[in-house]
């Protein structure tokens, strides 16, 4: 027997992301790298930085310190530099890099969709923003992507204030991954919705990591949601990173003083 | 072939060591007290070779179980994989590579099946093949077939295990974790709950995949099937257990 | 006229005006701040056109002044006698005796040439606004040309009546850089955009925003590979002069539901009757 091939290339690099909004309030001094078709979760409550990290991570947000470097693969950078620094590059680039071959979905939909245009023009957005000008194949791939996300691909020019919380999630999920991003970035994906919602929800989310190869960076509080969707786990408290490892490790063999009080406070039913 | 004499090459090498391995887990919450679990444990184990942990029931055999698979992180000592064209050392494996790991070499059959709810029970039975890009229709008529070997009743395949029995569980869980079949299998009590028919159904899964070159480390309490699938017996009860009789320091809150 | 200065503004803000329209000549399709005067009219009536005129306008410039095309519906009339008043500067209907014509909502059928200027007010400056409501962000989305939300507009058209709907302030992009509201004219008047030989401006009061485009620049319709742009058509032609090439406005006749289609650019029609007699 061989040894398997575990070796995966570095897509993104962090190195000593701050962002303080005052003392302990944000994110310091956060180091990770994100291996191309990871899921990596960042754990933790309210208030421990875990959001403002995802907003620098994400290009939303400039840090006080530190870098994010974005490793593209070779086939995506197309002659371009191989190694963008997110902060670096101009904004035009950012924005570009955003849109086109990063994702994010936010915890309330509302945020990621445009809510009064149709289904299929949020999803086409991305799409169009490519430059893709022919109504008849944004129309198909609209179609196409519903069905991938299980809505009715017959509800195409229902507006998503029309829909349930559940369903605006996955169309927020199709509209973002429509572009086939190769990193996504998710807040509390499934933190809004009812707990029958969110184990589709979930599902869902594991199958389309796997089917179109995404790494992902997952902010959530939930450590079932972590568990499910995440394969390592960074565990934040009061801005700073204090235990990472794999999700396993960290919920059944917790190292940190914080982290066995966190897993141990979980309520099961 | 070339030349190969005597034994099968996958038999002439051990597929896992295990030298030395301590393991120790320190509570904070409960005022930093500290519990040995695990002293000096080494082992050997052959590719084909099913090897049973043997020890005082409540030691904590899973432990090392849970070490092997990354659960539980490896203080120190040393584990071992050995493949035709090299070592891999798992206490030094970057994170991010235990991924691939699972997926292609380490096969876990846990004591409680956990998954995503309401995913149907095939379905969770076939994600392992899936994870490796198999082919969607192979996949679930390979889980199909082995969940009518294990006598699970066609009705439940399309249902979410959530609500089944445990005996029902449990076969979906043995069933997610022989369709892999991964070279080395971890099994935790695979037969706790299930009728003599079942049983007998995964003794002959063993039996495959001892035929096939796995390699597998399985704690079994009845001592009936210990003694059809066992190989070697390893007693532990020198190398674990100690201090308390605390063998799950930990709450599994989450299992 | 005593006590107005030529035209009616002051010479310095023509000058920061002229300034502006400068700057919006050398970026075409750009929208450029102006510091925007009050007007003797309410805004909606064309103060940014007016501000526009006053600015350029000579003393020697023959003036032509129209809405939705005529030269005798009272935005026209009103626009006209101001700049009589303030400028003294001869006033014209014929489209082709104009230096100067400030518009409401069309362009003439008679095409313009080299050295004559289009003048048109404009409610709505931003043509992304109709989806980002911040001023901020639609910058930032003309200097990085990110224009993908233009296309969602029209796909919702598509989506929703079966062909792009919008039928008047239909987008455009201008010598493929900056997409442009071209203000409430209808789309019918589009192509004539494309290519101008003649100057043309365009002025917001409210917004207090400027733009242009310069003569021979390339205008483009957005649309989709499989819903090309289209102009309207009309199965009538112009009921007074026989037309059946220009825009045409419905006119209830009577109370009897009497209707008829004529030119809605009156000079036009006039002279074609000329023409014809």
């Amino acid at each position: 027997m061989k040894k398997p091939v575990l070796e995966r290339p570095v897509l993104l690099d962090v190195q000593g992301i701050t962002r303080l909004y005052g003392p302990a309030k944000g994110c310091e001094a956060i180091d990770f790298q994100l291996h191309a078709g990871e899921v990596l979760g960042i754990v933790g409550e309210s208030g421990s930085g875990k959001s403002t990290l995802l907003r620098v991570l994400a290009g939303l947000e400039a840090p006080d310190a530190g870098q994010v470097l974005y490793r593209r693969q070779a086939d995506d950078a197309g002659g371009e530099d191989a190694e963008l620094d997110l902060y670096a590059i101009g904004e035009a680039r950012r924005r570009a890099l955003l849109r086109l071959e990063w994702g994010l979905v936010h915890q309330n939909p509302r945020d990621g969709l445009r809510m009064g245009v149709s289904a299929g023009a949020n999803i086409g957005e991305r799409l169009m923003a490519q430059g893709q000008r022919h109504y008849g194949q944004l129309r198909a791939s609209g179609q196409a992507w519903m069905r991938q996300v299980e809505l009715d691909p017959g509800r195409i020019d229902d507006a998503p204030r029309t829909f349930s919380g559940g369903m605006q999630q996955r169309l927020q999920i199709a509209r973002t991954l429509v572009t086939r991003p190769r990193l996504v970035f998710m807040d509390e994906p499934t933190g809004g919705l009812d707990v029958s919602v969110q184990a589709r929800l979930l599902d869902m989310l594991r199958t389309l990591v796997r089917q179109l190869g995404l790494s992902v960076v997952l902010v959530t509080h939930d450590l079932a949601v972590a568990r499910l969707l995440a394969h390592r786990l960074l565990v934040m408290r009061r801005g700073q990173v204090v235990e990472t490892g794999l999700t396993d490790q960290i919920l059944d063999d917790p190292q940190h003083e914080y982290t066995q009080l966190l897993v141990s406070s979980v309520l099961t039913p | 072939m070339l030349s190969e004499t005597g034994a099968s090459p996958k038999r002439a090498r051990p597929r896992l060591t295990v030298a030395g391995l301590h393991k120790r887990f320190l509570l904070h919450g409960q005022g930093g007290v500290e519990i040995d679990v695990m002293r000096d444990l080494s082992l050997t184990l052959q590719a084909g070779e099913c090897l049973v942990l043997a020890g005082r029931s409540g030691i904590g055999k899973s432990t090392l179980l849970k070490m092997l698979y990354g659960d539980y992180r490896i203080d120190q000592g040393r584990i071992r994989l050995h493949f035709d064209d090299g070592d891999l050392d798992l206490e030094t494996l970057p994170t991010y590579a235990w991924h691939g790991l699972r997926r292609d070499v380490i096969g876990y059959v846990s004591q409680f099946l956990r998954v995503v709810p309401r995913v149907a029970a095939v379905d969770v039975v076939m994600e392992p093949l899936l994870a490796r890009g198999a082919d969607e229709a192979d996949s679930r008529q390979r889980a199909e077939t082995l969940l009518a070997r294990l006598n699970l009743p066609e009705r439940l395949w399309q249902l979410p295990p959530g609500t089944f029995s445990g005996g029902e569980q449990q076969r979906v869980n043995i069933a997610r974790g022989f369709i892999g079949e991964h070279p080395l299998l971890l099994l935790d009590e695979p037969t706790a709950s299930l009728d003599a028919a079942n049983r007998d159904v995964v003794i002959a899964l063993i039996g495959e995949a001892k035929a096939r070159g796995t390699a597998m480390l399985g704690i079994f309490h009845d001592e009936d099937v210990r003694e059809r699938v066992a190989d070697r017996l390893l007693p532990l009860d020198g190398s674990l257990g100690g201090l308390s009789n605390a063998s799950q320091p930990c709450r599994e809150s989450l299992s | 006229m005593n006590g107005y200065n030529f035209a009616y503004l002051d010479e310095q803000t023509k000058r920061m005006i002229r300034r502006a329209l400068l700057k919006a000549v050398a970026i075409p399709g750009y929208q450029v701040p102006f510091g925007g005067r009050e007007m003797p009219m309410p805004y909606g009536w064309g103060t940014g056109g007016v501000q526009l005129t006053a600015s350029i306008l000579g003393a020697d410039d023959i003036l032509k002044v129209i809405d939705q095309g005529a030269d005798d519906t009272t935005n026209a009339v009103s626009i006209r006698h101001f700049f009589q008043r303030v400028a003294g500067v001869e006033t014209t209907t014929a489209t082709t005796a104009a230096d100067v014509i400030q518009t409401r909502h069309r362009i003439p059928e008679t095409p313009l040439r080299a050295g004559q200027i289009l003048v048109f007010q404009v409610p709505i400056p931003e043509p992304l606004r109709f989806i980002e409501p911040s001023e901020q962000e639609t910058r930032l989305m003309h200097a990085l040309e990110e224009y993908g939300v233009m296309h969602v507009k029209l796909y919702e058209d598509i989506a929703r009546y079966g062909h792009i709907a919008t039928t008047y302030a239909y987008p455009v992009k201008v010598d493929g850089r900056y997409v442009m509201d071209p203000s409430p004219i209808p789309k019918f008047d589009n192509p004539k955009l494309d290519g101008n030989p003649a100057l043309m401006l365009f002025g917001a009061g409210r917004e207090k925003r400027l733009y242009a485009i310069p003569p021979y620049t390339r205008v483009e319709s957005l649309d989709f590979e499989d819903h090309p742009f289209e102009v309207q058509r009309w199965e009538h032609a112009c009921a007074l002069c026989g037309s059946d090439h220009s825009y045409l406005d419905e006119v209830i006749t009577d109370d009897q539901g009497g209707r008829m289609f004529v030119c809605s650019d009156t000079d036009y029609c006039q002279s074609r009757r000329g023409e014809v007699a």
